[in-house]
């Protein structure tokens, strides 16, 4: 039995009065691929933001590795990569610039490696163009290509599929699977069709609303 | 489930040390702000213009100015740093630059004492190269705007930094203008009395190292405490965000 990467016991997320999840357990092992599912309003992003520690209203407990995530910040944060809906590009910056900013503070890369990984997401002849002049699946890619850069072995995306036409998708679908044969996890939230072998599912219902307020 | 044997994790190796990354998000905001250059002239423009107000609409008279002109010089300075405090998180807020830069595992208030620096270098330090210019249209003497000009030099980066509290704690906020304002010149207030405190001590000829000593105190006591109250606010205000 290999050790769970990340491990979820208890989670529970109230929100305006409702709750979206409760006795929420779970564990995401190396070499997984793991699809958030449920209906609008479910909770998908808001657990990304709680097991990515942006958010802090949830009770329960989040483990790393073994331990809680509180007691080991540093390297819980050092391994995990998120994306979220607003993918922190800057419109006034190149893709280049974009991307050495994001990675400035988690590896350094070499302005190849950077170039290579812009390259890989199609974005060839637009990496000095301002990214306010790209189109917003072009945007989208930039933040992208932190994915073929990534070292994290854990990567949590939310909502990666939106914008990207057919060809980036099947390509990132293939990204994930790599990741997933290569020993990384990968946790995403997609409204998109996603099929890959040997992916499990996790399942957010529509939230119970709390009678006794 | 996977029948194969399960892969080998290979955690992240690498390290980025905190002055790396510093320099990272420091640079990056001063590279903004030069392809914006709009952002960065109006709170001089703002300065120069509430500075035209009083001997507009007060008194043009040279012993009024030459009397008030330190406190208009301050306060129009601090109305300035006021005006530029809500882009300080804003736009990283609406683009998703502050999620990642929370999720750099350095310690956060050493990122955003990084970007308050920055903050300060574009709006608080052009206002201290152009307060001789408008000292000499107040008539102030050459002393009092030298010592103008030092206070001013201790005293914004006060101004940056306690207001990096309150741009943090009002980011979830639709409209934060007013109520940052509210929250933040109250704080402001003890750095203003003692910086046009030490320019009128100045031009009555009295020892300035005392009250020069004080709006130190003033910066480092911000330089150590605010950046880790701004981290926690940015904390509570992306956790609702």
């Amino acid at each position: 039995m290999t050790e769970p990467l990340l491990q979820a016991v208890n989670l529970q997320c109230e929100r305006d009065k409702r709750i979206l999840f409760r006795e929420l357990s779970f564990s995401i092992l190396p070499g997984t691929v793991t699809r958030v599912e449920g209906p609008n309003g479910s909770g998908k992003t808001t657990l990304l933001r709680i097991l990515a520690s942006l958010n802090d209203a949830w009770t329960g407990n989040i483990n790393w590795c073994g331990a809680p995530v509180a007691s080991q910040r540093e390297t819980f944060l050092r391994n995990i990569l998120y994306i979220g809906h607003r993918p922190g590009i800057k419109s006034l910056l190149t893709p280049t610039e974009n991307l050495r900013a994001l990675m400035a503070g988690r590896r350094p890369v070499s302005d190849i490696a950077l170039r290579r990984a812009l390259q890989g997401t199609g974005l060839a002849g637009y990496e000095d163009v301002p990214c306010c002049n790209l189109s917003a699946g072009q945007q989208r890619r930039v933040a992208l290509a932190r994915l073929l850069i990534a070292d994290e072995p854990l990567w949590l995306l939310d909502e990666v599929f939106t914008a990207i036409d057919a060809e980036g998708v099947s390509a990132l679908e293939t990204l994930l699977h790599q990741r997933a044969v290569e020993g990384g996890a990968v946790l995403v939230t997609t409204h998109h069709n996603l099929e890959l072998p040997g992916m499990q599912k996790l399942i957010l219902g529509a939230g119970d609303a709390i009678n006794e307020h | 489930m996977n029948t194969e044997a399960p892969p080998e994790v290979r955690l992240a190796r690498n390290r980025v040390g905190v002055l790396a990354a510093m320099k990272g998000v420091f640079a990056r905001d001063i590279k903004l702000a030069f392809r914006q250059r709009q952002d960065l002239l109006n709170p001089l423009l703002f300065f120069v213009m509430v500075v035209t107000l009083f001997p507009l609409g007060v008194s043009p008279e040279i012993s009024f100015l030459s009397e008030a002109g330190a406190g208009i010089l301050w306060v129009a300075a601090l109305l300035s740093v006021l005006l530029s405090l809500d882009h300080l998180f804003r736009h990283d807020f609406d683009d998703g630059t502050l999620e990642q830069l929370v999720l750099q595992p350095q310690p956060l208030f050493l990122l955003i004492l990084a970007k308050t620096v920055a903050h300060w270098m574009l709006t608080g330090l052009p206002l201290v190269l152009l307060t001789p210019v408008l000292g000499v249209m107040v008539h102030l003497d050459g002393n009092s705007i030298g010592v103008l000009c030092l206070t001013l030099l201790i005293g914004t980066p006060v101004l940056s930094l306690i207001g990096a509290i309150g741009a943090a704690l009002t980011l979830g906020l639709r409209s934060a203008g007013v109520l940052l304002s509210l929250l933040v010149i109250p704080l402001y207030i003890p750095v203003l009395i003692f910086g046009t405190g030490t320019v009128a001590a100045a031009s009555d000829g009295a020892a300035v190292g005392a009250y020069m000593a004080l709006m130190g105190a003033f910066l480092m006591l911000a330089l150590t405490l605010a950046p880790f109250a701004a981290a926690a606010a940015l904390r509570i205000s992306l956790s609702n965000g």
